[in-house]
């Protein structure tokens, strides 16, 4: 049996890695490309969102290229995500792929449909190689990921267009190919020496915030990759979410540096209840890059998706407050690249222009909202 | 204090349990008036341009509400049985209007039947409290609530169907051949004469009789919906699936209507299960999306054409 999974940003590295170690037999599907999403467009429904759309493509692809069966991640809503890998089954049934496919529900929420899972995929494994597994895999993940966060941050500094990418693809080659735990921790040493080695030229770079949906903003083919854009244009960029930090939201080692506790309490004052996905994610993550000081802040999502059109709701109201610029970009198969870079433009154009002034979020409201958010009230 | 209820969203399932409750506990209720274009627009200026069409609707309601009363009552409903969650927009929908309209007072108690009686009960309790109102006071008025929307639950359990203001029953014109079509859609949008353009009229004058899912108790909807493969965790799209899928394995009805809004999260995957699911039934099945741009011509026409090819497929 072949597993093939979909992909999402960095997170085939995590998988391939996972299986590779598990002695699970898997094949990667093709890279997302424009065939994958027209493929998934032309099997999806109709208003299902964008992610939905491009992961059946993959699954798809995956099947193509020789794969028996398909796992998933499941989930126990509100957001429509939880029902993506049922949705897929029944698709890629309709349209005679007669495949099982698996699907692992959060271990917490189904703790048996869990195990009963995994037992099918790897049985020869116990629960505790799993842990084992999970722990060194976790690692390489991190690291990854920190490397990405090290790469956005310098590459509005680098002296030759172009430099801090091929620095970044041979970084993570290198970590991808580690396998012992000793391994990889040298190799992100040398990963991180890499990417600071790049020759820099200091200056002033404006600071722009990036939240939303973690499909938007982890997979750089449906981002048009505009954080690469943005650091080209000489913007220092930070992203609020990782997929570490997404999948384990209250570790102690964070990448984006903020955890799930404090980013509901910062959110609080305009959206008391978490709605699902990154709803409120989005809110708090926006009021602490204005805590920064960021000179803006970009939100990506798909189209109608739930919990960031509540957010976006509610942006409006807390870019008015707060006094910083925020941009929504929404993504589905009908965006196009030139849109995006047009836009992207535009609001850079704003933000420098903002910064050369002097304009800064509003301090004292972000200072009342802290000590309101002790005393606030639910009516 | 004048409290105003918005004529939309979930006032649609419980407006005798919400109207009952604040007048037991001292408030004059004002409900905003049925939606009117001049109403819809309204809402159009205030919410987001991609949010769907009853939440646009609902942001006119309160708008029409401002002027008129000292408060606006919006609970939010989390969840309001153990296993399932409601629409995501209903947990932020407090959160968005309070971004559109600072000026105006919310009132929100969270209702969360997954945290028990602590969720749900005491939250009312609570909020009765704030007003002055005894306990015991609040604890009749819960009483005679939950007493108002048992009886109006029965009588839609009879197959009432609450449209024009909840006063006409419509059980389909005897003088046609009469076919049985079941709308699956949303209170809030099927009952809303504006949004859904008269759909429910428009069936029975050609001779329809209609059943819609609010016409089906808990018990039948929780029994059909539980057969699925994956457990639904949106309470109102389990009861659409749910009664749906009675109608089909039963043979209840001839032809189903799919009414979704436009941009509807639940609705756009819930859709493809039941159209699935109805498949291995042979049943046919109609999807009807609404949108603010909903033109009256354009209904007709596809619902003539829908109950024609049933009365086809039924008297030939």
């Amino acid at each position: 049996m072949k597993l093939t999974f979909p992909h999402m940003g960095n997170v085939s590295i995590l998988i391939e890695d996972l299986f590779g170690r598990l002695e699970i037999e898997y094949i990667t599907p093709p890279k997302t490309s424009l065939r994958t999403v027209r493929l998934g467009v032309r099997y999806a429904p109709e208003l299902a969102c964008y992610p939905l759309k491009v992961t059946l493509g993959n699954f798809i692809e995956g099947f193509e290229s020789g794969a028996d069966a398909g796992i998933m991640v499941g989930g126990v809503g509100p957001c429509r995500f939880g029902y993506y890998a049922e949705t897929q089954r029944r698709i890629l049934n309709q349209i005679g792929y007669k495949v099982p496919m698996f699907i692992l529900e959060p271990p917490l929420a189904h703790p048996l449909k869990f195990y009963r899972t995994f037992k099918k995929v790897a049985p020869k494994k116990t629960l505790r190689d799993l842990y084992r597994t999970i722990k060194v895999s976790w690692k390489k993940a991190r690291y990854i990921e920190m490397i990405e966060k090290q790469v956005l941050q310098n590459r509005c500094y680098e002296k030759v267009k172009g430099s801090t990418t091929k620095a970044r693809k041979k970084a993570i080659n290198l970590l991808e190919s580690a396998f012992l735990e000793k391994e990889i921790e040298n190799a992100y040493q040398e990963a991180t020496e890499i990417i600071s080695s790049v020759p820099k030229e200091e200056f002033d770079a404006p600071k722009i915030g990036i939240v939303g949906e973690f499909f938007d903003l982890l997979e750089p083919f449906v981002n048009f990759d505009c954080e690469e854009t943005l650091g080209n244009m000489g913007f220092y960029v930070e992203k609020s979410v990782y997929l570490t930090d997404w999948l384990s939201p209250g570790g102690k080692n964070l990448i984006a540096g903020h955890s799930a506790d404090e980013v509901a309490r910062a959110a609080k004052p305009y959206l008391s209840h978490f709605v699902g996905g990154d709803g409120r994610p989005t809110i708090g993550h926006t009021i602490l890059y204005a805590k920064h000081n960021f000179d803006g802040v970009i939100q990506l999502m798909p189209f109608t998706c739930m919990p960031e059109l509540i957010a976006k709701s509610i942006l409006p109201k807390i870019s008015k407050d707060l006094d910083i610029p925020i941009l929504t970009l929404v993504f589905d198969e009908q965006t196009g690249k030139a849109g995006i870079q047009t836009r992207l433009e535009a609001f850079a154009d704003l933000v420098t222009a903002r910064r050369k002034k002097g304009f800064k979020p509003r301090r004292e409201i972000i200072d009342w909202l802290d000590n309101k958010d002790q005393d606030l009230v639910e009516v | 204090m004048r409290i105003g209820l918005p004529r939309g969203l979930l006032y649609y399932k419980y407006h005798p349990y919400w109207e009952t409750f604040l007048t037991e506990i001292g408030f004059e209720v004002v409900v905003s008036p049925p939606t009117t274009r001049k109403l819809l627009k309204e809402g159009l200026i205030h919410a987001e341009s991609e949010i769907c069409l009853p939440v646009k609707v609902f942001y006119g309601h309160v708008a029409s509400l401002m002027e008129k009363v000292d408060a606006v009552f919006i609970p939010r409903m989390v969840s309001v049985e153990g296993k399932a969650y409601t629409c995501p927009k209903f947990l932020g929908l407090p959160d968005m209007i309070k971004a559109a309209f600072p000026n105006i007072r919310i009132f929100s108690p969270t209702i969360n039947a997954k945290k028990g009686f602590k969720g749900y009960y005491r939250q009312l309790l609570l909020f009765a409290r704030q007003f002055e109102a005894s306990a015991f006071k609040a604890f009749s008025a819960i009483m005679a609530a939950e007493k108002n929307q048992k009886q109006y639950m029965a009588q839609l359990y009879k197959g009432i169907i609450p449209v024009k203001n909840n006063k006409i029953p419509s059980n389909g014109n005897p003088n046609i051949d009469s076919v049985k079509v079941g709308i699956a859609g949303h209170a809030y949008n099927i009952f809303d004469d504006y949004l859904s353009v008269g759909l429910i009229k428009k069936l029975t004058d050609r001779g329809a009789s209609v059943v819609t899912p609010e016409n089906v108790p808990q018990k039948t909807w929780n029994k059909y919906s539980s057969k699925l493969p994956k457990h639904l965790f949106w309470t109102y799209e389990k009861e659409l699936i749910g009664a749906s899928l009675y109608w089909i394995e039963e043979r209840l009805i001839d032809g189903l209507i799919y009414v979704m809004s436009f941009a509807c999260g639940p609705d756009s995957i819930v859709q493809y299960i039941l159209e699935d699911e109805a498949r291995k039934y042979n049943m046919p099945i109609m999807p009807l999306i609404l949108d603010e741009h909903a033109g009256e011509a354009g209904i007709v026409t596809r619902v003539e054409a829908f109950l024609d090819m049933l009365r086809k497929k039924v008297y030939a």
